[in-house]
């Protein structure tokens, strides 16, 4: 499974193409809201430009978060969205930890599902994607030894 | 949103509120310039001064805004400080999406704050919030401080003035996400006039695409032109300043106060140097892939041994001319500097380098002194120039006030009418010839884009009169429209009329995308009508000698020719403005009339 990277965002030049087609494409939207990936400065203009999209954590901590199963563990990290099961209820956008879920007004979550249609947009390549990397396995660590 | 009337958010500064007004002539006038000077037609006061507080300053989007590429500029329109008659200006940056996406057509903005202020809109959004903290700060600094008071980040635009602005100064611009510009003709003047310090317009609305897939087959046609074949190259390679070499080569570039049309030390502050020396990235107007925006670099040691400080300063051809080849500043670095200065000041580059280069040669030949100037003024040293330019934002003395008002104001009372190089305001970085001079000078904006002169005087080597100016109305009458809908003049390649016709089909405006010619030609009647009633009178525009003795590729200037430019293009504008084809949208409303 591939998944949506941004390896080279500081070629952006700000153009919120990447958004823009994706709020077309994907939600049928004008909109550079109601997108899986979004463009906003890094601190003012002249800092440059990041991306706020899902890294495709596995487990991911916003379908953890979820409690109809509107969004789904996606296989090689993300998720997988049912909009007909979501409540509104905003738990996702909370539980991510880089905000990568937009809200619309009506409480209506967006967010990447890692399609690759944006890249296509983008001018200058600062998008692609990839194999996703194997996930990571949890150290447990030692268990303590109780006295 | 597809709608076929004018969504508008008309705020009244005195008392803070606001009010959504649903306005018919969305099949007439289109929107953007169309819209702009429907709504000065209903709203302004075409016999009143332009700081009477109940002067509308109007923000105009377009029908096509954010639906296709390159549809990301706002027309900004008001009565000017200038020559307190109607003007336009136009920019981008986030300015045309965030309007889009705050879901207004226009935001007319009336009254005058009691005290310094900053208006804040959106779709769920309306406050006039108290800065007066804010007041006497840079572009740069008002800008910093918004950032961290507004929301929306990434997708708002941040509307601001600099103590330009403040002072009304004629060339106050207003910035636009610190790297584009509403910068002509006063447009900061008026916000200052109003106690406002900034505008910020948060994006915060989506809407449903257009039904059918002609919308998105023609978006995927119109981005491809403009992204994998070569018609925009030239914008986001070297970008304008490309044209520095090509205009000195053809002896077309304005040097030295408009005393030589070339440089031979031009070398320093050609588009191809700023590339190779200076330029740290590209950046773009949201809704634009081209990225046309060069950003260079100042870089200054504060402190020895080894202390240094850097700032971004975006750069075009217009601005190096400006502040370069006039000012005869011929490094890269010294004229990125000097914009920089002119940026945190608030004031419109181009106007205020071509005043200063009036203001030296007047200084040159004793006209002006130190009494006025405070700082000798000479040819090429940019360091008297950072200091003037710091003089000229602030108004610090009566000569510099009176500068700031247009440099023709300040040889009314010193003298050295004849060598200002003014075609209705500060004249742009082309002396290609009689058209462009005609072209700028009558022009509703008095820009080199109110229509190609500059190109025809470079294409045609015949001198008919009438043909030039046939020439110059059809190319207004085309760019109208562009700037109804609203689109960056630089896609004007791509977006011809038949494809306009498409992209308004594509979205649901069928009447426009029938109509397209004779609403082109009703907008571009519109706008003279205004213009004419707020007192334009295009026979009496003076062109300064200067212009008479200009020598480019072709030889010395045919001043026969130019008078004949002028008669005719003056009786072509009274002509368009007489005509009764434009209708009653655009009549401005009674004196009388109440808001």
């Amino acid at each position: 499974m591939k998944i949506l990277s941004t390896p080279r965002m500081e070629r952006c030049i700000g153009c919120h193409s990447c958004s823009l087609a994706c709020a077309r494409l994907v939600h049928k939207h004008l909109s550079w809201d109601t997108a899986g990936i979004r463009i906003r400065s890094t601190g003012g203009l002249s800092t440059g430009f990041e991306a706020m999209l899902c890294l495709a954590c596995d487990p991911a901590p916003c379908a953890a978060a979820c409690p109809t199963n509107a969004f789904t563990q996606r296989k090689g990290g993300g998720v997988v969205v049912k909009k007909k099961r979501c409540i509104r209820c905003g738990a996702c956008a909370a539980a991510c930890p880089v905000d990568a879920i937009y809200l619309d007004p009506s409480g209506e979550p967006f967010v990447c599902i890692h399609c690759g249609r944006c890249v296509e947009f983008c001018p200058h390549g600062c998008l692609e994607m990839i194999e996703a990397p194997a996930p990571m396995t949890v150290d447990e660590g030692q268990k303590e030894v109780e006295p | 949103m597809i709608r076929d009337h004018f969504r508008v958010l008309k705020v009244d500064l005195s008392t803070g509120r606001g009010r959504i007004e649903e306005i018919d002539g969305r099949n007439t006038c289109a929107g953007g310039s169309g819209l702009a000077a429907l709504l000065f037609g209903r709203m302004g006061f075409p016999d009143r001064s332009w700081e009477d507080p109940e002067q509308p300053l109007i923000f105009a989007m377009g029908p096509l805004t954010g639906y296709f590429p390159l549809m990301s500029k706002v027309v900004c329109a008001f009565k000017s400080p200038y020559h307190d008659q109607y003007a336009e200006s136009h920019a981008g940056g986030r300015s045309a999406l965030a309007m889009r996406f705050a879901d207004l057509d226009a935001l007319v903005i009336t009254g005058k704050a009691r005290r310094p202020s900053c208006l804040m809109v959106g779709s769920r959004q309306l406050e006039v919030k108290d800065v007066h903290y804010l007041w006497g700060k840079s572009v740069r600094r008002t800008g910093q401080m918004l950032r961290r008071m507004a929301g929306g980040s990434g997708h708002r635009s941040i509307l601001r003035i600099g103590p330009a602005g403040e002072n009304r100064s004629a060339m106050a611009c207003i910035n636009v996400d610190t790297y584009r510009h509403f910068g002509r003709l006063g447009g900061g003047a008026v916000m200052g006039a109003k106690h406002l310090k900034a505008i910020v317009i948060v994006g915060d609305e989506s809407f449903d695409l257009p039904s059918g897939k002609s919308y998105a087959a023609l978006f995927q046609h119109i981005y491809g032109q403009l992204t994998t074949t070569s018609m925009m190259d030239k914008y986001h390679d070297l970008g304008t300043p490309v044209n520095v070499a090509v205009l000195n080569a053809i002896q077309a570039l304005p040097c030295r106060n408009l005393q030589r049309t070339s440089d031979e030390a031009i070398s320093g502050i050609t588009g191809e140097t700023f590339a190779d020396r200076t330029l740290l990235r590209n950046t773009a107007c949201a809704g634009c892939p081209v990225g046309c925006i060069h950003l260079g670099f100042v870089r200054e040691k504060f402190k020895e041994p080894n202390q240094y400080l850097y700032r971004q300063v975006t750069y075009d051809h217009e601005p190096i001319f400006a502040m370069g080849a006039m000012l005869s500043v011929l490094d890269a670095f010294q004229v990125l500097r000097l914009l920089e200065i002119a940026e945190k000041m608030g004031l419109d580059v181009m106007s205020a380098g071509v005043a200063l280069a009036w203001a030296t040669e007047a200084f040159e030949k004793g006209i002006l002194s130190e009494n006025e100037t405070v700082i000798p003024l000479k040819f090429g040293d940019a360091g008297a120039y950072s200091q003037a330019l710091k003089h000229l934002g602030a108004g610090a003395n009566d000569f510099y006030r009176v500068l700031g008002q247009g440099t023709l104001k300040a040889a009314e009372l010193y003298g050295g009418a004849d060598f200002a190089c003014v075609l209705g305001q500060e004249m742009g970085g082309y002396a290609t010839g009689e058209v462009f001079f005609i072209s700028q000078a009558l022009g509703l904006r008095h820009s080199h884009l109110d229509a190609g002169g500059y190109s025809y005087d470079q294409k045609q080597n015949g001198k008919d009169a009438a043909q030039a100016v046939a020439f110059l109305v059809q190319d207004e009458k085309a760019r109208v429209f562009l700037t109804s809908m609203v689109s960056c003049l630089f896609a004007r390649e791509v977006y011809k009329e038949a494809v306009l016709a498409d992209c308004l089909n594509a979205v649901g405006y069928r009447d426009l995308a029938e109509n397209v010619d004779s609403v082109a030609r009703r907008v571009q009647k519109m706008r003279w009508q205004i213009r004419i009633k707020t007192g334009f009178d295009p026979g009496s525009v003076k062109i300064p000698g200067r212009f008479k003795q200009v020598v480019t590729w072709k030889g010395p200037l045919d001043t026969n020719y130019l008078d004949s430019l002028q008669k005719t293009y003056a009786q072509k504008i009274r002509e368009m403005a007489m005509s009764e084809e434009s209708g009653s949208p655009g009549s401005p409303r009674n004196e009388s009339t109440k808001l």
